[in-house]
């Protein structure tokens, strides 16, 4: 229960409590967000480095259409991600929710492993398995090759000579949208699957049960009656998925052989490479904005 | 007697021994070596046991970082990543740098080397009378390959551009992720300079690769060697030295230099002016100089030493490649990238433009 | 006609329960098995990480064992982490405590800020820290990335230790308050003790975070200042050989590790909730 200090050590008592971490934030956090503003309305000086001239060209360059598309682009491969994610995780954590305690405690700690285990590492995981010498392109060109042909010398059919040329060649899986989604996906499974799994296991299931009292249909008593009440661990579970994703780096360079950019790494060699400060914090800024806006609807919806 | 002797002779005995303290001091000062170096270097560009030989005969322990190329270098180093004491950066690189006040002046009498060093590369464009950097390997950009998927040596820019030829190779071919060398054989295949700054001849450029992308493997700076061996891909554009190293496990491997011309490039060795260690990393440097030094870093990058003494020490079949030490009518035909000032960031856009398109 | 309806609607139940239950299993089947493959291959005797099979050999945990850069990277991550988790919790908790337990003017102002940084992407961030420390011409090393992961972790610590603050029952600090004269021995014997695994919890969330991070470290990163992350990301990018596979599997044996810790430290059931 929160009460307004009265005493004066009470006062003092929450100033103690609140300084360290108002002053490391102010210090290391709003004011390099102030200072990300500021720059954006800068200049690029010949060689990289901010010429302080007012400036909105940062933010003009951005409305041209090469980075509206990277950025449209990045939005549909998060969303894409979100989704695919929310209809794997969600049922999965439904399942461990309804496994008897002893089980969903292993099974809890099986997903934690996962979860704990660093983000590179995963993503290289999935590079080793779909890189034209991958695991994947082995087993296509390998034994599925094989079978095709041995099958298509039993039955001339053009189907399979077709089939038998296609698994000649490798799939071209590295470097694809596809491939970063994949990535993106098992990265942040999950973070969409633990605070699903929080929301439904607080679930009074009394009441589940009386909805599918209510309704003949199974599916009817889930949509009208589970879904909404796990609103909030759906909520937090795709702003936790979408959020990083958005602003994805590392899966797009390793697992999109550096084709593929997305804004992440547009800022990302604006920094890096380019060395230009104003623009890259113009966009950086945007795709700030951009979450915030987002993310302060979905909640606000979410609790309606 | 005695004391008319005694009092000058104490003041001397004293300003003897003041003077010796005050030489040893200093000249304490000046061989003191630091306990730790940091190098900031491109990946296994070294020789292996040399920073090992270091440590054993200067008591000096190295600590290398890497970087993926030259842009990436001059962000850190603008972003203040203090702390460096020895960096190798490319030739125009160089040359920004000195203008931007970002390196420190040699002082060449702790680098006694520097006389080793072949007479051609000691006058540099961009660094004329080597004031701040020295001379470290130079190499050339050009097409590393797989032998068996070719009837003959791929030495043209046509096989990764020409839109017939390319495709044929659909996915199995990869190019330097590097803004410069990139746009730079775009340009070499159109018949232009490496260092064009004609906005009109980039556009060009960047619409060549924008069509070259989708038989692109993928834009690789790193490891494009290793996916040739692993018959990943069977074109690479690629630094020289690269290609050699995996050549030698290899012998599908090998590594032709374009006919149309390619890159010469040389990469120095310079000292950041924030360093606090200058005097430890210039006698790092020298120690490079060593011939012997020199041609085990040759060896093992197979990259061209500029070091004239250190021949006698580098292996034969370096020495004797055309690919690695070309012979002059090749050489007349390599360009060296030059800094484009004000069209840098034109170059960027382009390049971005290229990243982006077709998905 | 109630007994036949039932007996449909078990017979549809039972159906549903079992495609659940494939679910599951595939689920965790597609959790694990990029991990397992990578660790099998982490023994092949091959030169390349190829999937090629060429016999078995320890020999790439060999090289990783012998492998100097790594040791000194990941000596640099265990400062960071430990650093930067010490911190964190504690700046952490104590903003906890506040938030939960007074009301203040400004209260829903620290509140946004608290968020911000969970919010933020990554890379925003990494860039809005790498130009304030241009900017104000610090040097980047350890310092600047342990600055950068208290910044982000303070915030995390937060909701965790206020997500249990929540659940507690405040009329046994009352009860206690009546027992004891001291604000500080209540907070010492009651407080505290009951709101410790909320706080390890919250410890051992940073310590992950600041273990795994990547590109905020990778911006502020300055010389000799690698960590295990930067390491093996270019590792990955550089050579392919099993090596980068064994690193891997001995980081999923480190965060089985800690997983039985966190469990130990938490005394098992409430893990899932605190860390949510």
């Amino acid at each position: 229960m929160a009460t307004r200090p009265e005493t004066r050590r009470e006062k003092m008592r929450l100033m103690l409590l609140l300084s360290p971490s108002i002053f490391w934030l102010t210090v290391f956090f709003l004011m390099p967000l102030i200072l990300v503003f500021a720059i954006s309305f800068g200049q690029r000086g010949t060689y990289g480095g901010v010429e302080w001239v007012l400036s909105l060209r940062s933010y003009a360059r951005f409305i041209d259409s090469l980075y509206l598309r990277i950025f449209a682009r990045t939005m549909g491969i998060a969303l894409a991600t979100t989704i695919i994610c929310l209809i794997i995780g969600y049922p999965l954590a439904y399942f461990i929710a309804t496994r008897p305690p002893q089980w969903r405690n292993a099974l809890v700690l099986l997903l934690m492993i996962p979860f704990w285990t660093n983000f590179l590492v995963r993503t290289y995981a999935w590079l080793f398995i779909l890189r034209d010498q991958g695991l994947v392109n082995m087993v296509w060109t390998g034994p599925v090759h094989h079978a095709v042909v041995r099958a298509a010398e039993v039955l001339p059919l053009s189907l399979l000579g077709s089939l038998a040329d296609a698994t000649e060649a490798p799939l071209g899986l590295f470097g694809t949208n596809g491939a970063i989604i994949i990535g993106l996906v098992y990265g942040w499974l999950p973070d969409m699957v633990l605070p699903c799994y929080a929301s439904i296991e607080r679930l009074d299931f009394s009441l589940v049960e009386a909805a599918q009292d209510l309704y003949a249909n199974r599916l009817r008593s889930f949509l009208r009656v589970i879904v909404p009440l796990t609103l909030p661990g759906i909520v937090a579970g795709s702003v936790l998925v979408f959020i990083p994703s958005l602003g994805a780096y590392v899966t797009p360079d390793l697992l999109g052989g550096a084709k593929s950019v997305m804004i992440g790494n547009v800022i990302y060699s604006q920094f890096m490479s380019a060395r230009d400060y104003p623009f890259g914090s113009a966009v950086s800024f945007v795709l700030m904005a951009v979450m915030l806006v987002g993310t302060l609807i979905y909640f606000r919806t979410g609790r309606e | 007697m005695k004391r008319f002797v005694q009092q000058p002779l104490i003041l001397c005995l004293i300003l003897a021994t003041l003077a010796a303290l005050a030489a040893a001091c200093g000249a304490g000062q000046q061989s003191e070596l630091a306990d730790e170096l940091h190098v900031y270097n491109w990946s296994e560009y070294v020789g292996p046991e040399v920073y090992e030989m270091f440590e054993e005969e200067f008591g000096v322990r190295v600590v290398e970082d890497t970087f993926a190329n030259n842009e990436e270098l001059l962000a850190k180093l603008q972003a203040g990543a203090a702390g460096y004491d020895v960096i190798v950066p490319s030739d125009y690189m160089v040359d920004i740098m000195i203008q931007q006040g970002l390196l420190a002046e040699l002082d060449h009498d702790s680098l006694p080397n520097i006389e080793n060093l072949d007479p051609t590369f000691t006058d540099p464009p961009y660094d004329p009378g080597m004031v701040y950097c020295v001379p470290y390997l130079w190499g050339t950009t050009g097409i590393g390959y797989n032998d068996d998927a070719f009837d003959e040596e791929p030495d043209s820019w046509t096989y990764l551009f020409d839109a017939a030829v390319a495709s044929q190779y659909g996915g199995r071919f990869t190019m330097l992720n590097d803004v410069r060398e990139a746009m730079g054989a775009a340009l070499k295949y159109l018949g232009y300079s490496l260092n064009s700054t004609d906005e009109q001849e980039l556009a060009e450029a960047r619409d060549l690769l924008i069509e070259q992308k989708q038989w692109v493997h993928s834009y690789n700076a790193e490891n494009y060697e290793d996916l040739l061996s692993a018959d990943e891909i069977v074109m690479a554009h690629s630094w020289s030295g690269d290609v050699f190293m995996v050549a030698e496990e290899d012998e599908r491997i090998w590594y032709a230099i374009p006919q149309e011309g390619g890159v010469i490039w040389a990469d120095n060795l310079c000292i950041p002016d924030s360093s606090n260690k200058k005097h430890t990393a210039e006698v790092f440097i020298n120690f490079m100089m060593r011939p012997d030094v020199a041609a085990a870093n040759s060896n093992y990058t197979w990259y061209a030493s500029p070091n004239q003494a250190a021949t006698e020490f580098i292996s034969e079949e370096i020495l004797e490649e055309p690919a690695i030490y070309p012979p002059d009518d090749v050489m007349d035909r390599l360009e060296w990238l030059e800094d484009v000032g004000e069209a840098a960031p034109t170059y960027e856009r382009m390049w971005t433009e290229v990243k982006a398109a077709g998905s | 006609m109630a007994g036949y309806k039932g007996r449909r609607r078990r017979r549809r139940g039972r159906w549903l329960n079992r495609l659940l239950t494939a679910h599951g299993v595939l689920g965790y089947l597609f959790l694990y098995a990029p991990i397992v493959i990578l660790v099998i291959f982490s023994f092949n005797a091959s030169r390349y990480a190829s999937s090629a099979w060429r016999g078995f050999t320890l020999r790439w945990y060999g090289v990783l064992f012998r492998n100097k850069a790594i040791g000194a990277a990941l000596r640099n991550t265990l400062i960071v982490a430990g650093a930067s988790t010490l911190i964190s919790t504690v700046f952490g908790t104590m903003v906890a405590l506040a938030m939960e337990r007074y009301e203040f003017w400004g209260k829903l102002g620290v509140d946004g800020v608290l968020y911000l940084p969970i919010i933020i992407p990554d890379i925003a961030m990494a860039v809005m820290l790498l130009l304030f420390f241009v900017l104000t011409r610090v040097s980047l090393g350890l310092v600047t990335i342990i600055i950068s992961h208290v910044a982000f972790n303070i915030s995390f610590v937060a909701v965790v230790v206020r997500a249990r603050l929540a659940y507690f029952d405040v009329t046994l600090e009352e009860a206690a308050q009546d027992l004891y004269a001291n604000q500080w021995q209540t907070f010492r014997r009651v407080t505290f003790p009951l709101i410790l695994p909320g706080i390890l919890g919250g410890a051992l969330l940073a310590f992950t975070l600041s273990i795994d991070d990547f590109v905020i470290t990778f911006f502020t990163a300055g010389p000799g200042s690698t960590t295990l992350p930067l390491r093996i990301y270019s590792m990955i990018k550089l050579g392919i050989t099993p090596e980068v596979n064994a690193l891997s599997s001995v980081m999923l044996l480190a965060s089985m590790v800690l997983v039985i810790v966190s469990l130990a430290l938490q005394g098992g059931g409430g893990a899932e909730t605190d860390i949510v």
